[in-house]
């Protein structure tokens, strides 16, 4: 709920205050002393032991730089609790270790995708991608029969037994194309065994199923024929290839066509017509992201607009919401007021009320046809409130009004009636009017402890993705443009479609690339203001 | 205090420890047992949803008993598996099989996470629609066990015989509402921004305008488009006179369609399988016909078909192997998968066992004369696109055809990049 009010992501936590210990006897520190080391070298135990095991693991998987950095943290955190004295060291290491994971880390790894190609088409390595190209353009040669099949294995070469349609048994291995041999047959009249070799049984092949399934065994001299292989390892096809991985050259070549592909440098094999291969694989690309988001109409005519409405979004959902939330502050502030107790309670509702629901709700409400404003307040008019663009950035921005008032209700009062009272019965001694005191007086002196959070509210607006998901999605589409950018997206909803895709697929390092942009702009935007703010606190 | 912020660390560290670990799983089978072949130490494990997974503990079970392989079934929701296994894929660390429905196969292979999959000849066994589905540039991926479709549900009280046409089903319906009979002539469920392109597909493809144009070995070729030929273009135009005589309305949501016609509130309903349950619990007295043709050649709706596809990083896709097609193709757990998730079976003989259901039997008729979904990436920019195109068509804005030849080039330019 906390993150769907604006500014609602203030941190509230205070440093850990450290105690100073009473005055205790001897013994009692003494005993305390003893059962606190037993506890503390326990659970380090437990802790050294768990990183152990887990050393241990990314050893086995060669995981070296994981593997230092585990071993580092490790030795660090029991110096840290084994040494005495370093009370701070002992405070904020869990606090620091907790954020290095979730938050640095994750930042930091996020900036990183934003110079790769990460996305649909780039989603692995180089190798997994041939591998893939080599198992795809594997294809059964149509009509073929099917083989039975027992694998068999001889000093470590292994080989298909195979009972053809005919009841011919052969035998083969991949240097070795088929040939035929006499060997058992079961009842059925499959091929079972042949002398010198070792029949594979289901446990054998299971425990080599990664060499079983990458047996290929010719048919012919001719490698036209195609190769026998084995999906399950009791029966066999034939296997042609239309695309040959050549190693030292890496390229692919099509052997129908004769087309080579090579490795464009873009993270894909290319032929000269500019048709890839799929998959690609992931690779660095420098600021190329960045450099589409600047340069490419297609983006940057979206993203332009889509900029100057999150701004606009921001500051009108701070801006109103903090004027209503203000006036709201001091009419319940008036001293004579009966009920206030429960006018509060009622106001401060649409806050209790997790944010995404009340866009839910808002979104049947606002319906053309069924929803309530039209039908019961408008008498059955069918105005579009979602549909039009200009519409529907009203009804976000009525919506946000509704979520954030209270909010700022509750901190505008709270700041009123930190004012003393005597600074305005100073005022009016003095000949001032009301709207005078307020203006002067109570005004600059609530902005003092407000203008933070207004700023971290604008802060939270700009990357306030539940209301406008959940509200329009984005939507209504401009369906002239080329990206699929609506009325309503503003930045964060904007990168959401990038990097998840709905419409052109995902795309993680043009997304990434977008966060980083928006993490500037409301740095440079918080940093200006707290600025300011900080001349306002001098002032008075 | 003291103690409390070293618990809060070592309680961190063992979150953190566990977290690690668990990235670092080897699998961990089971030992062999005093057998003279080397056992294999290893277990499946199986991405599958809640429904899914009731089924296939017994298939799992027998596997285990049978073959020795353990495996170990992980529930995850059912939209959300396609796009976590092509992330955890290349990392080593996604499971052996994933459970998925067949539009999704495209983005699959596109990112390299899925293996081929040889059915040999038990792709026989199958419905022809199904393992075309389960195909992508003339290879077969994964094991289909359902098939799903929309056909037009009519309330029989208010519509007692099934339209011929398109245009008759309108004069019908519009004849009702007259009378007060219905409120509406016909209902779909539609989409304010994207109306939905997959429910008005079956009256486009009685135009003749099918999404791409479809090869001569039955797959679709993904970079020409048949969308928008003169078929589609008459669409548009038909679209917008639809929309303005109020048989289309895109305020009228999937929900709210369900609820009206629930209601009595109109003759007909284009939706599918899914919907059924609550038409029945209304008592509404229902038939299940084919979807009148609006454009003269037959109203075809999309097929959807669900199954099971290999990693193609599995270190086991023999075992894999074994299991989806041994243990899966299974005319129980075919037919279980059917009576968990109420879409028909793709294994032919389990179908025919349910065709006992009328329901079924009706639905599956509709679907023999459809056509896979397309599984290609380029689907992603093509429904959103299309539906945009469809909204503002029906709602009045603009000229219908020069949207849709727009909507064309715009579609064409992404795909061709």
């Amino acid at each position: 709920m906390s993150n769907t009010t604006p500014g609602a992501q203030q941190p509230l936590l205070a440093p850990p205050a450290a105690r100073p210990s009473g005055p205790r006897t001897a013994a009692r520190s003494h005993a305390q002393t003893v059962r606190g080391l037993l506890i503390k070298i326990a659970l380090l135990g437990i802790v050294d032991a768990i990183a152990l095991f887990a050393m241990f693991i990314l050893v086995m998987r060669e995981e070296w730089l994981v593997f230092a950095i585990a071993a580092v943290v490790t030795v660090i955190i029991n110096v840290i609790y084994l040494r005495p004295g370093w009370l701070p060291a002992k405070y904020l290491a869990p606090g620091v270790f907790f954020l290095a994971v979730f938050q640095i880390f994750v930042v930091g790894y996020s900036g990183y995708i934003a110079f790769t190609n990460y996305g649909d088409g780039h989603n692995s390595t180089k190798e997994d991608a041939i591998e893939s190209i080599i198992a795809n353009s594997l294809t059964r040669v149509p009509d073929s029969p099917t083989y039975r099949l027992t694998v068999v294995e001889q000093f470590g070469t292994y080989g298909f037994l195979v009972t053809d349609p005919d009841g011919d048994t052969l035998l083969g291995t991949p240097e070795q194309p088929l040939e035929e041999v006499d060997a058992e047959e079961d009842s059925t009249g499959k091929a079972v065994s042949v002398a010198g070799w070792t029949s594979l049984g289901f446990g054998d092949l299971l425990a080599n199923q990664s060499i079983v399934v990458d047996l290929s065994v010719p048919l012919s001299d001719d490698p036209n024929d195609g190769a026998l292989r084995t999906p399950d390892g009791s029966s066999a096809y034939v296997y042609t290839s239309d695309l040959v991985y050549d190693e030292t050259a890496d390229t692919f070549t099509d052997t129908t066509g004769g087309e080579v592909y090579v490795d464009g440098g873009d993270g894909s094999f290319v032929n000269e017509a500019g048709r890839e291969l799929q998959p690609g694989w992931k690779i660095d690309v420098g600021f190329e992201n960045f450099q589409r988001a600047f340069t490419n109409e297609d983006i940057r005519g979206p993203l332009l607009s889509v900029t100057l409405w999150t701004f606009a979004f921001a500051i009108l959902s701070v801006a109103s919401t903090f004027v209503l939330g203000l006036f709201l502050a001091i009419v319940f502030n008036a001293p004579h007021m009966r009920g206030k107790k429960i006018y509060r309670v009622i106001m401060v509702l649409p806050y209790a009320f997790p944010g995404f629901l009340s866009a839910l709700v808002f979104l049947g409400l606002f319906n053309e046809q069924f929803g309530f404003f039209n039908q019961v307040l408008l008498g059955g008019a069918s105005i579009p409130w979602l549909t039009d663009p200009w519409l529907a950035k009203f009804s976000i921005l009525f919506v946000n009004l509704w979520l954030g008032f209270p909010y700022m209700f509750l901190i505008c009062t709270g700041a009123l009636q930190s004012i003393p009272e005597e600074l305005s019965e100073a005022a009016t001694v003095d000949g001032a009017k009301p709207f005078a005191v307020f203006r002067l007086i109570k005004f600059p002196l609530l902005l003092v402890s407000v203008a933070p959070l207004l700023i971290s509210s604008f802060a939270f607006n700009f990357n306030n993705f539940n209301l406008i998901y959940m509200l329009t999605g984005g939507g209504p589409r401009d369906i002239e443009a080329g990206v699929d950018a609506g009325a309503t997206d503003i930045l964060i909803t904007l990168v959401y479609k990038v990097a998840f895709g709905e419409g052109t697929g995902r795309d993680y390092g043009l997304a990434s690339a977008f966060a980083i942009l928006i993490f500037l702009i409301v740095a440079t935007v918080s940093i200006i203001s707290f600025r300011q703010t900080k001349a306002l606190e001098e002032l008075n | 205090m003291k103690v409390t912020s070293r618990s809060f660390t070592i309680t961190g560290a063992l979150a953190m420890s566990a977290i690690v670990l668990a990235g670092c799983t080897a699998p961990a089978g089971e030992p062999g047992e005093g057998s003279e072949e080397p056992q294999f130490e290893g277990s499946l494990t199986v991405w599958v949803d809640a429904d899914r997974a009731g089924v296939l503990e017994d298939a799992a079970a027998a596997f285990e008993d049978e073959r020795g392989v353990s495996v170990e079934l992980v529930t995850k929701d059912f939209g959300a598996i396609r796009d976590e296994f092509i992330t955890q894929a290349p990392t080593g660390n996604g499971p052996d099989i994933i459970v998925g429905a067949h539009d999704g196969l495209g983005k699959l292979v596109q990112n390299g996470v899925v293996s081929p999959l040889e059915l040999g000849d038990k792709a026989s066994e199958f419905q022809d629609v199904a393992v075309a589905a389960m195909s992508y540039e003339g290879q077969t991926y994964g094991l289909p066990y359902s098939v799903e479709n929309i056909a037009l549900v009519r309330n029989v009280d208010i519509a007692p015989e099934a339209p011929e046409t398109f245009d008759d089903l309108i004069a019908a319906g519009q004849a009702a509402v007259a009378e007060g009979a219905a409120e509406y002539p016909f209902l779909v469920g539609l989409d304010p921004a994207a109306a939905d392109p997959y429910h008005l597909y079956p009256l486009q493809a009685s135009f003749g305008a099918p999404v791409f144009e479809i090869t001569a070995d039955g797959t679709y070729d993904p970079t020409t488009l048949a969308l928008g030929n003169e078929g589609g273009e008459a669409f548009a135009v038909k679209l917008r006179e639809w929309g303005q005589a109020g048989i289309l309305n895109t305020n009228i949501s999937g929900d709210i369609a369900r609820e009206e016609f629930v209601a009595g509130k109109s003759g007909y309903f284009l939706t599918g399988p899914w919907n059924l349950p609550a038409i029945k619990e209304a008592g509404i007295n229902y038939a299940i016909d084919p979807i009148p043709s609006a454009g003269g050649e037959t109203a075809t709706p999309f097929v959807g078909v669900q199954g099971f596809y290999i990693s193609s990083e599995s270190e086991n896709q023999l075992a894999a192997n074994e299991f989806l097609v041994n243990y899966v193709g299974t005319d129980e757990v075919q037919t279980a998968l059917y009576e968990v998730g109420g879409r028909a079976p793709a294994l032919l003989s389990a179908f025919e066992a349910a065709q006992s259901d009328a329901d079924v039997a009706a639905f599956g008729a509709v679907g023999a004369e459809g056509v896979p979904m397309p599984n290609v990436p380029a689907m992603d920019v093509v429904w959103s696109d299309w539906g945009s195109t469809e909204v503002a068509i029906i709602n009045g804005q603009g000229d219908p055809v020069e949207l849709w030849r727009a909507m064309v080039e715009s579609i064409q330019s992404k795909i061709t990049g």
